[in-house]
């Protein structure tokens, strides 16, 4: 039993990551002819919510409504991996990474993020507000703006063979290494 | 009640994106930098099982279990693609997230994403109503 926890509490590697969240992909499919994809769920939840005169946000939301369970589900995994069976070490991300982000005043050794950075005392802070705020409402904006996010055009765009998802992902990495190489090392020096 | 698989499959999902870090901040950062593979390689195993899945269920007309036909419509191109990839892009290096790991974050512990997730709905819901004036 104690074996087992500790191998539940143990984080995956990519080889067992990756082919699973690849399965994903026909699991929707054979359930229900469901194509994988999370940042609808955004859309849905605003025209569930908020549809306010938007003719885009006016259409019969609930016919989706897999996809609202889905991304309940995917915070119950959260919970189960993220917070029962958590890691108790710190993520272990390349040393010179940690090196990086260390001269950039980042605490390497809190979890799955930095909690000196995500905390509800830094919500109000210049930075806090950049990085959850700014930051969040350019994940909505931006996903709903290309049609997906990594999920959608990212995996099962790609695994589709459909152009478009490809052009999709490298805007995604584009924006992602702009904005860490020379956006973020200013915003974590406010 | 058809809605129920669903939820396990997210919970499934979800656990898969969390213990493979895939959900870290850290391993954003990391793979933004090209300093590690944990990302790349999660990426380069999960696209070829999905294009191999996606190829067997056309060639051999897997219905669902309902015994229905599975379609996947294509995706039209538009500008947006490039525009909206580019600030998903700055969005996702800044809070270490896509939409599916917000989710995971928040179960992870980190109630404080709840903002973050409440910010991109706003901008899911601004998109929508500027969607006529944005270049397509």
């Amino acid at each position: 039993m104690v074996l087992l926890i500790e191998f539940l509490r143990k984080p995956w590697p990519w080889y067992i990551g990756g082919p699973l969240i690849g399965l994903t992909v026909p699991a929707l499919l054979v359930a229900g002819n469901k194509r994988l994809g999370v940042s609808s769920s955004l859309k849905h939840i605003c025209a569930a919510c908020v549809p306010a005169n938007i003719n885009f946000l006016h259409y019969d939301w609930k016919k989706e409504s897999w996809n609202l369970f889905f991304v309940a589900g995917i915070l119950i995994g959260g919970i189960i991996a993220g917070d029962v069976f958590a890691n108790p070490l710190p993520v272990d991300i390349s040393s010179n990474t940690v090196y990086l982000l260390h001269q950039m005043g980042v605490n390497t050794k809190s979890g799955l993020l930095p909690d000196n950075l995500f905390n509800w005392h830094a919500v109000l802070s210049l930075k806090g507000i950049i990085l959850m705020i700014v930051g969040g409402f350019m994940v909505g904006f931006g996903t709903r703006y290309a049609g997906g996010c990594t999920s959608g055009h990212g995996i099962m765009g790609l695994s589709n063979l459909q152009w478009p998802s490809l052009v999709a992902v490298i805007s995604f990495f584009a924006g992602g290494i702009i904005c860490s190489y020379f956006i973020l090392p200013y915003v974590l020096k406010l | 009640m058809r809605n129920i698989k669903y939820l396990v499959f997210g919970t499934l999902f979800g656990i898969i994106l969390t213990k493979s870090e895939a959900i870290s901040w850290f391993r954003i950062q990391e793979m933004f930098h090209f300093q590690g593979f944990q990302m790349y390689g999660i990426f380069m195993t999960a696209i070829p099982v999905g294009i191999i899945s996606v190829l067997l269920i056309k060639k051999l007309h897997v219905p669902t279990i309902h015994g229905e036909a599975i379609c996947i419509p294509a995706k039209k191109f538009h500008k947006g693609y490039i525009i909206g990839g580019f600030i998903f892009g700055l969005g996702w290096a800044l809070t270490g997230a896509c939409p599916g790991p917000l989710f995971a974050q928040i179960g992870s512990g980190f109630s404080v994403i709840i903002v973050t997730l409440l910010s991109a709905l706003a901008g899911t819901w601004v998109y929508s109503a500027l969607r006529d004036k944005l270049p397509h």
